[in-house]
């Protein structure tokens, strides 16, 4: 289904100091740095599977996620979902992927919540049979029969979320990408996400990837976890693998961070 | 005096950074000041005794007002401000001991300057060196050098002391953006932005030079370029400082009067 | 053409929400015009032609320049506004969806405000097309309007390079505004009057001249036959532009997480 071969991606970033002096200068001369972003990942990922994908800030998770929904194009290796390159094939494959930022928004900010839904009907041209369904489907689902009618700045974060994830998989996707969608919420909003998507991964066998820095989410959610530090995977395994004698998967983490110095 | 000076540097080094966006201001308004000077050549062309400056004067007019453009648009208002007005974040700034006017004259001025201070020498080095008379012109005189560096402070005074009455009225309306955008284009006009004031007709002219709006660019401008001279170059410097503690003494009742209100509202 | 109606009617949707704001944008975009139009009226107060263009002529200039960006402007607006939907990650979003970049970010933003200073250059135009000495045939009608079809590409055009230029700097440039803000500024007079080099640079590199200067030439009865089909040779512009649009996607390095 996903196979990721030896993916290289590296950014150039400017140095920047603070203070007066160090402005003036980077006037007239700006250092770069290299950030390997991602040095040589491989990884693969079969049909209804559900995989974690975890490390601390900056090790490659949303990089790995862009390249893998077809946004970014990176210099080196080979990715192939469902057949297809997503950077080369976009629009052919981004036809089979949702995608869930957690941080952002896709529902139009001033509309009601069904007007952003119609749009998105239009953009991935779902019929309107498969549509309606679908609709009703997740609106059962996910409790939203009550917030299609109201504009999304008067929505909850929870509530918010909510649509976000109905947004995503309108158009009956046979991947999901989840970037921390339980950033933020509270307790009762986040075991509604994750029993649905649960539930969603059992009923219709929909491949899913999270990435989260929230460790109950990948206990409640996935077997496997696919861990990665300064652009590396360094292991791909259960949750077991990791927590090993420690009491909580948070305090085993933090070691396995610290002993890889990441 | 040093907290307000604190502003300065910060501003200063903040805009520091974007060089790329420095370099890419400093050639946008080279460009465009030789544009508007191609333009006014046309004219001076069709009929140059209808021309009411010289052309030279025209185009030192023209290099000032891109290399000091910072300090006298009045469109440059800090968003900051208005949105900490409209969204009660002005509570924050009321719980500072400080004079809120005063903070923010010292910002708004800080902004001005750094802007220009980073952006005015390249464009003003580069002009003196292009040939008469599209060039600036070295100035007339020591004296009329150093009266002009003078009223372009002052200038720049009334121009912010003006944009502070903008901020001051949002706290009474509940659309500032209607009040922002009548100033804005009224300054923009009455302060001979769009055309320099000697263009205007004789009459509206006359009456236009008496108002504040005259004392922003106007004056410095036309002073270097040695278009303003003798008793009428002392009379507009007068008119400058009227108007200079007019407007901020208005500025400094009409914050006055809004803090009541805000306290009194409770926010 | 069914998705942009939808976007369309978002955006009106999204307006009605903020209708006093709505009203002072168009009402400050119309003034910002109108400043502009004062100082050509002052000038011609003094000045009885340039570059032999009378007032009423140079005012139909104006008016079809300015009819030309506030069109491209309501409509390719997304491109005006993509360094921000770059830093928030907008750009993230149109990438996972199954259509066309281009048209996503047209469809994002729609910028109804516009419309004022669209309605001042249609008044202009009609006080223009009144006063003017100009016969008025249906070639010359014809050719106005390929200039503000022209017109409206070639500034569209425009806007695309501006964004394509942001995947390179993630900010957009300001330098770009003497293209587009500025075009519409010195466009209110005929692209001559700034002499030969100028003309030379607004035929040959970006081809002001051939939406403004020389079908104008032909609506005065001035000009070569034709001239009155350069608008459409303008829109050749568009290419390269599209061809730089489609190296910075992929060069596109998103932006944090």
């Amino acid at each position: 289904m996903i196979k990721v071969e030896h993916v290289c991606k590296t950014y150039k970033v400017s140095k920047r100091n603070a203070g007066f002096s160090s402005a003036l200068k980077a006037l007239f001369h700006k250092e770069y740095e290299l950030i390997h972003a991602l040095d040589d990942v491989s990884f693969t990922i079969s049909e209804g599977e559900m995989v974690g994908y975890i490390g601390p800030n900056g090790a490659g998770k949303s990089s790995t996620i862009k390249i893998l929904s077809g946004i970014l194009t990176p210099e080196e290796g080979i990715c192939q979902i469902d057949g297809l390159t997503p950077w080369k094939n976009r629009i052919q494959h981004v036809k089979n992927i949702g995608v869930v930022f957690g941080q952002r928004t896709q529902l139009w900010w001033d509309v009601p919540v069904l007007d952003s839904f119609e749009l998105l009907k239009e953009i991935y041209r779902i019929d309107p049979l498969t549509y309606r369904r679908n609709l009703e489907h997740l609106s059962h689902m996910l409790n939203l029969s009550e917030l299609l009618k109201t504009p999304v700045r008067q929505l909850s974060l929870g509530q918010r979320m909510r649509c976000e994830i109905a947004a995503s998989l309108l158009h009956n996707p046979k991947i999901l990408f989840l970037d921390e969608p339980t950033i933020g919420l509270d307790a009762v909003s986040k075991l509604a996400v994750r029993d649905f998507i649960l539930q969603l991964n059992k009923e219709k066998n929909i491949t899913v990837i999270l990435t989260t820095h929230d460790m109950q989410d990948i206990e409640a959610l996935t077997n496997r976890v696919i861990l990665i530090g300064k652009g590396k995977v360094l292991l791909d395994g259960t949750l077991e693998d990791i927590r090993k004698d420690f009491d909580s998967t948070e305090e085993a983490l933090a070691q396995f961070y610290r002993s890889h110095q990441i | 005096m040093r907290k307000y000076l604190a502003f300065f540097r910060l501003r200063f080094s903040m805009d520091l950074q974007y060089r790329a966006a420095a370099f890419a201001g400093i050639l946008t308004q080279f460009v465009w000041g030789a544009m508007e000077i191609l333009m006014f050549r046309a004219f001076y062309q069709a009929d140059p005794s209808a021309f009411p400056m010289s052309l030279e004067a025209t185009a030192s007019y023209v290099w000032m007002q891109q290399a000091f453009l910072a300090l006298f648009m009045a469109w440059m208002m800090d968003n900051d401000i208005f949105d900490s007005i409209a969204n009660g974040n002005i509570a924050y700034e009321l719980c500072r001991p400080i004079n809120i006017y005063r903070m923010w004259f010292a910002r708004s001025l800080a902004g001005r300057l750094a802007k220009a201070l980073l952006r005015s020498l390249p464009i003003l080095l580069t002009a003196l060196f292009l040939p008469a008379p599209y060039g600036l012109m070295l100035p007339v005189s020591l004296d009329a050098f150093l009266l002009s560096f003078l009223t372009l402070l002052l200038g720049t005074g009334v121009t912010v002391s003006f944009c502070m009455l903008v901020y001051m009225a949002t706290f009474f309306t509940i659309s500032p953006m209607g009040i922002r955008i009548i100033a804005v284009s009224g300054v923009e006009f009455l302060s001979g932005a769009v055309i320099p004031l000697p263009f205007f007709p004789d009459g509206i002219r006359h009456i236009l030079e008496l108002l504040p709006f005259a004392s922003m660019q106007n004056v410095p401008l036309r002073i270097y370029s040695g278009d303003l001279a003798g008793a009428a170059m002392w009379q507009a410097v007068f008119l400058q400082v009227f108007w200079l503690i007019a407007l901020t003494l208005l500025g400094e009742f009409l914050n006055m009067l809004a803090m009541k209100r805000v306290t009194l509202q409770g926010g | 053409m069914r998705l942009y109606g939808k976007y369309f009617m978002i955006h009106l949707k999204s307006i009605m929400e903020y209708k006093t704001s709505f009203f002072f944008t168009c009402l400050g975009q119309f003034l910002v015009s109108f400043n502009v139009f004062l100082g050509v009226y002052f000038m011609f107060q003094r000045f009885s032609h340039v570059e032999g263009f009378t007032y009423n002529e140079v005012l139909l200039c104006f008016s079809i320049t300015l009819m030309e960006f506030s069109l491209a402007e309501a409509f390719a607006r997304g491109f005006d506004l993509f360094p921000s939907m770059i830093r928030q990650g907008e750009f993230d979003r149109i990438m996972v969806r199954p259509r066309n970049e281009i048209f996503q970010v047209l469809g994002a933003h729609i910028e109804f405000t516009r419309i004022g200073r669209f309605l001042q250059a249609i008044v202009m135009f009609i006080w223009g097309f009144s006063v003017s000495n100009v016969h008025w045939t249906l070639p010359k009608i014809l050719t106005v309007i390929l200039m503000i079809a022209g017109g409206s590409v070639v500034f569209s055009g425009l806007f695309l390079l501006y964004a394509s230029i942001c995947f390179f700097t993630l900010e957009g440039l300001e330098f770009m505004n003497i293209f587009t803000d500025g075009a519409r500024e010195y466009g209110k007079y005929p692209v001559c009057i700034y002499g030969k080099h100028i003309l030379f640079l607004c035929t040959f590199v970006v081809p002001y001249a051939l939406i403004q200067y020389y079908p104008l030439l032909y609506v005065l009865g001035r000009g070569k036959t034709y001239y009155a089909l350069l608008p459409v040779a303008a829109c050749l512009f568009l290419f390269p532009c599209l061809l730089f649009w489609k190296i910075g996607v992929r060069h596109y390095t998103s932006c944090g997480s």
